[in-house]
């Protein structure tokens, strides 16, 4: 390996950091095209259906509007399901807008208004007039749990509730110590900073630039060709940059259907943004029931598990997530049932957000534990040690690797877990109530197919493209540091080339596999530069590199050497100077390892120590501390990981104790659709927060050691504050978000 | 959002006059609130008239030791002026419970006073809502209501008035001074903004065609003790829950004179001064304040959502009171509750 440049595992600041501190860096909504158009969408006002009429004359005559499309005059669009179904698509029937008078969901775009100026589109769609039949609305997950059902058709095998194992009612019915509880979760709605847009640029001979705001440019891609019939070569999908997704992006939005159809029906070049208030009518974190029996036997060894999880979805798409497999693999249990189901709602389908299932299932996992951990009277950091397991007990799989223990023991050491009271309540300082609370988080580590190209020139410049995406993870920065250390360059001499359809294959970013499955192409393609090169060298003559192997040799000072004795070596300029070459590429591929998966399963580990203070008599919760103890392989960049790690723990925090739709159930409507009611942390509301990562060696998870840190960092933080708060004020706080109006009713004396 | 005209008004004839020929005009002080409705298709106004050229931007000390903070002063301008964080430091703290530092640099004094409400039903033009389009009805009776009103509320509308800056102002008596084609006026704040009762369109008393120019605060024993105690659902940038302006006057642990005004719970900033009078004289202590508490909250009715206001107005009220006893008010830089 190379390793003296340490470019590998160095916090260097991410790549493209100036442009996007200097707004230089363009955005799916910033290119522009003179006679550009502009769309603006009409929504639904009612949850539930049918458009009786629709009267659009008031736009259509408002001055500079161009055409309002409806489901009456929208183009033709392909009309099979299957050409509406984009790489991550769902079982059921993908949304088309304007595909007929159904209404579906509140805030459903029922038309599009085109325009010369953005403004004269945003004005102009007020003036729709629509006469509705409404139907009965359904969106309370509390409600509908009632009409729950096994989906017919699982998104994922690997979802599927794995089978049972041992006889779990008996092991409850028999153990000295059980909990049984449910926990309800309100909805969450995906609202990164940049808003949905795509800009659609369309050259003379009639090819379609996209730039759109999506986690995969080659899905867009894909899915415009199949819905408006276009050939591959009609079409790039760019996505240069995105600002942030958090799954958002993985399935295309309907603005970017919007954007090609108008410009194609137009001939015009064509932007579409959504407002802040579309978002709230997206992809969402499904509103979620959860039921936990746990037991354990006076040791804290636990009994039997059974958790059963209801989620909502729409009416016409059945989103599943992976909520109840996690209570079979995280700790050792022999008596396991886990089941999942849906209840339709009238509500858009439901969509990843960072860690989905995960962020869901360890709520109510991790929360039950607790409560378990209470019932037998143990430490819940103890009890959580006592069931360490160190395989795959659903599947019966080897783990690649497994840290969590060191994130217990490191996490606890720098929290100071040792100096905590067991006693709700028993930890008071002046007016404030403390509380200590501690969850695991567990993550797949998956690797997805990805290609990758790296190019490298006599001056040791090198570009690696492939069509990955960065949004926001510091994907730029991680792949230049990979092409760097491989070979043998600082970084400053690596261009990065993503976020292009055109680009070398690569799957949507999401599932944080980005790292491991991008990073992994890169170092593939170097070492098919360094075969190249020796093969090169030694067909020159008086070679000094006659017999060496690939294996044996680095890249320093531009020189393909011997690692072991630099002085033996040639220049790279030289070995492509004699074969009349200018650079020299390699194409990298990885694919997840077939024979591996037989017998291993990777995943990320995490334990989260989390300090509440509440104040003992108005229940204002303030998380004063945070320790973060992560696993997840080697770390190429611990600054951009830190931060990944601490974005998900802020974003955890909000699950916890902010974020949530508000729907009016009467209407079937979302009531605070604006950032000034749909509360996330503001800054005030986060203090500490410690990352930690811990030393773990794998070298199977991927072929560069990385397992991925996406999502990891929000896994457990939910249930941690809920545990700290029970720690602090004796009440088990089960619905989410815990309010402030939750605490204040649950303090003591109340 | 609709087309509207511009125009910008130089001195305040023009302003009025301009309002005047157009009854659906707005004027434009900081635009952080009515710009935002207007996005939202909510304000409608024909003819926005900007009056941030209008020399209003002065803090004036009085001869009579009163300030009179003219309406385009920001809040931000106000929350750290000498004169105002010596004599009238309530109002300090109130402001920067607020929005957050872009925002209060922008807002106006004149705009603060006349902000709407953020109840989510005015906010989405496709709900009814009689305050924004009287006789449609009232989508938050029943509906989602966890932001409104539990005093003084009408069957017609609960909901309330968003200010901060606002509740410091009632505690602290200030007077409104306008001026319209009439003439000039001054409007004792707690007849500035009225309760919904049948009316919930109208938010105050001003007239079409009126300007606030200032507003006037008078000499006060309170600087010494006082607190403003939001509570809110997170612990910055959002409206108060329950919010209390609370100011003692106390000699030898009784109380000589007081004001409590109380926000997030009412159409109006929420005083009642003949209860302040009842409990002069008495004791500075926790049970004093309970009682008050209790005494404010008499009449105090949940919509549903909203019923925790009542125990958490109870709460921060005798909270607030005691904070202000004790010359320890609310800090807002580090949010920490005291
Ligand atoms: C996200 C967000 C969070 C916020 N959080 C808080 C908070 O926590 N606490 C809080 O108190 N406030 C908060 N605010 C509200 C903020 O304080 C108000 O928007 C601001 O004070 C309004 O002042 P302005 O000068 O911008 O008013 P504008 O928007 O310019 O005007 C508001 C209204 O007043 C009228 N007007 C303005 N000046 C005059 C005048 N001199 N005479 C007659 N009419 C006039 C205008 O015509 C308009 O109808 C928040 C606002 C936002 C957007
Ligand atoms: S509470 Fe008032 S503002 Fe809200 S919907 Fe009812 S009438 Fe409108």
């Amino acid at each position: 390996m190379l390793n003296e440049k340490n470019v590998f595992g160095s916090p260097l600041p991410r790549i493209d950091g100036p442009l996007k501190v200097t707004g230089t860096a363009p955005y799916a909504a910033e290119y522009h095209d003179p006679g550009m158009l502009f769309g603006h969408a009409f929504y639904a006002t009612v949850a539930s259906g049918r458009i009786a009429s629709i009267d659009t004359s008031k736009a259509e005559a408002y001055p500079g509007v161009v055409k309002v499309y409806t489901h009456k005059n929208r183009p033709a669009l392909a009309s099979s399901d299957d050409a509406w179904k984009d790489e991550v698509a769902l079982p059921g029937h993908p949304f088309r807008p304007l595909e007929n008078d159904r209404i579906l969901y509140d805030g459903q775009p029922i038309a599009l208004v085109i325009a010369e100026t953005f403004e004269a589109a945003r004005d102009a769609a007020d003036l729709i007039r629509v006469d509705y039949a409404a139907d009965a609305p359904h969106t309370d997950i509390e409600v509908e749990q009632a009409k729950s059902y096994v989906p017919p058709e699982p998104r994922k095998e690997d979802f599927l509730p794995t089978d049972p194992r041992g006889d779990a009612e008996a092991a409850y019915d028999a153990a000295p110590f059980k909990i049984d509880a449910e926990y309800v979760q309100e909805g969450e709605h995906h609202n990164p900073m940049e808003l949905f847009g795509t800009s659609v640029i369309r050259s003379e001979d009639g090819t379609l630039t996209v730039y759109d705001k999506t986690q995969g440019s080659q899905n867009s891609h894909d899915l415009v060709c199949g819905v408006f019939g276009l050939k591959p070569e009609q079409v790039r999908v760019v996505n240069a940059y995105v600002g942030g997704a958090f799954g958002s992006g993985l399935r295309p939005k309907h603005q970017l259907i919007f954007a090609v159809m108008a410009s194609l029906d137009l001939k015009r070049s064509v932007r579409v943004e959504m407002s802040r208030r579309e978002m709230f009518y997206l992809t969402w974190r499904p509103a979620t029931v959860q039921r936990m029996q746990v037991a354990a036997d006076a040791d804290g060894r636990l009994m039997s598990v059974r958790h059963h999880a209801v989620q909502a979805t729409s009416l016409y798409e059945d989103y599943q997530e992976n909520v109840v497999n996690w209570s079979g693999l995280t700790y050792k249990c022999d008596n396991v049932r886990l089941s999942y189901e849906l209840a339709k709602t009238t509500m858009s389908t439901p969509g990843d957000m960072r860690a989905p299932g995960a962020a869901t299932g360890f709520l109510a996992l991790e929360s039950a534990i607790d409560e378990l951990a209470y019932e037998v009277g143990m430490d819940p950091l103890e009890l959580r040690g006592k069931n360490f397991v160190t395989y795959d007990q659903n599947d019966d799989l080897q783990l690649t690797s497994k840290a969590l223990d060191l994130c217990y023991r490191e996490g606890a050491e720098r929290f100071g877990w040792d100096k905590r009271s067991h006693e709700p309540g028993s930890m008071r300082d002046g007016q404030d109530l403390v509380g200590w609370g501690v969850a695991t988080g567990v993550w797949e580590a998956t690797l997805s197919p990805a290609e990758a190209k790296v190019r490298l020139f006599p001056d040791g410049k090198i570009t690696v493209s492939a069509a990955a995406s960065d949004i926001g993870t510091g994907t730029y920065t991680i792949l230049a540091q990979i092409a760097a250390q491989n070979l043998g360059q600082t970084i400053d001499r690596v261009s990065v080339l993503i976020g292009d359809s055109s680009l070398p294959k690569t799957a949507v970013e999401g599932g944080s596999w980005t790292a491991a499955s991008s990073g992994s192409a890169v170092q593939a393609g170097c070492l098919e530069i360094k075969k190249t090169l020796l093969s090169l060298a030694q067909k020159m003559d008086n070679s000094p590199l006659k017999g060496a192997a690939v294996e044996d040799l680095a890249i320093r000072d531009n020189r393909l050497v011997l690692d072991r004795n630099d002085q033996l070596g040639l220049a790279i300029a030289d070995i492509l100077g004699s074969n009349e070459m200018s650079s020299v590429e390699g194409h990298g591929k990885v694919e997840p390892d077939q024979e591996q998966a037989k017998k291993y399963i990777s995943y990320t580990h995490s334990a989260v120590f989390v300090e509440v203070r509440i104040d003992a008599e108005l229940g204002v919760p303030r998380v004063t501390r945070v320790v973060s103890a992560i696993a997840a392989g080697k770390i190429i960049n611990p600054k951009t990981a830190r931060s990944q790690i601490l974005g998900g723990v802020v974003m955890g925090l909000g699950m916890a104790l902010h974020e949530e739709g508000m729907i009016d159930h009467r209407t079937g409507r979302i009531m605070n659709h604006n950032l000034a009611e749909y509360h996330v942390p503001a800054h005030a509301d986060i203090h500490d927060i410690d990352v930690i990562f811990v030393e773990e060696e794998d070298d199977k998870a991927s072929p560069i050691g990385v397992k991925g840190l996406g999502e990891i960092g929000i896994v457990g933080v939910g249930a941690a504050v809920a545990n700290a708060i029970f720690h602090a004020t004796g009440t088990r706080h089960r619905h989410f978000p815990i309010t402030i109006d939750k605490i204040m009713e649950g303090l003591p004396g109340q | 959002m609709r087309p509207f005209s511009y125009t910008r008004a130089e001195t305040l004839g023009d302003a009025m006059a301009a309002l005047a020929a157009n009854p659906t005009a707005r004027l434009l002080a900081g635009g952080t609130n009515l710009i935002d409705l207007m996005k939202y298709d909510v304000e409608r106004p024909a003819a926005i008239v900007d009056i941030n050229r209008l020399p209003l931007k002065e803090i004036e000390e009085l001869p009579d030791g009163s300030i009179r903070i003219g309406a385009l002063v920001s809040n931000a301008t106000v929350a750290h002026h000498p004169a105002v964080t010596e004599r009238y430091p309530l109002l300090c703290s109130a402001i920067l419970a607020g929005a957050s530092p872009q925002l209060r640099n922008a807002a106006t004094t004149g705009g603060n006073l006349l902000q709407r409400t953020r109840c989510y039903y005015f906010y989405d033009p496709s709900t009814p809502c009689n305050k924004r389009e009287p006789g449609s009805g009232c989508g938050a009776i029943g509906g989602v209501n966890r932001i409104h009103a539990i005093l003084g509320a009408s069957e017609h509308c609960i909901a309330t008035h968003p200010s901060d800056m606002c509740v410091a102002l009632a505690a602290l008596a200030a007077i409104v001074e306008v001026e319209g084609p009439d003439g000039r006026r001054d409007i004792p704040f707690s007849d500035f903004h009225r309760l919904p009762d049948d009316h919930p369109e109208r938010d105050n008393t001003m007239r079409h065609g009126e300007i606030i120019t200032a507003v006037r605060l008078e000499g006060n024993h309170f600087a010494g003790h006082h607190s403003y105690l939001k509570l809110r659902d997170r612990l910055s940038y959002a409206f108060a829950l329950v919010s209390v302006a609370a100011a003692l006057d106390v000699k030898n642990g009784m109380i000589v004179d007081m004001r409590i005004a109380l926000g997030g719970v009412a159409h109006k900033p929420w005083r009642d001064s003949l209860a302040e009078a009842e409990f002069a004289g008495q004791p500075a202590t926790e049970e004093t304040f309970a009682a008050l508490a209790d005494r404010l909250l008499a009449g105090a009715e949940g919509q549903g959502d909203n019923d925790f206001k009542i125990p958490m107005a109870r709460k921060a009220i005798v909270r607030a009171l005691k904070q202000a006893a004790a010359g320890t008010p609310q800090v807002q830089s580090d949010k920490q509750i005291r």
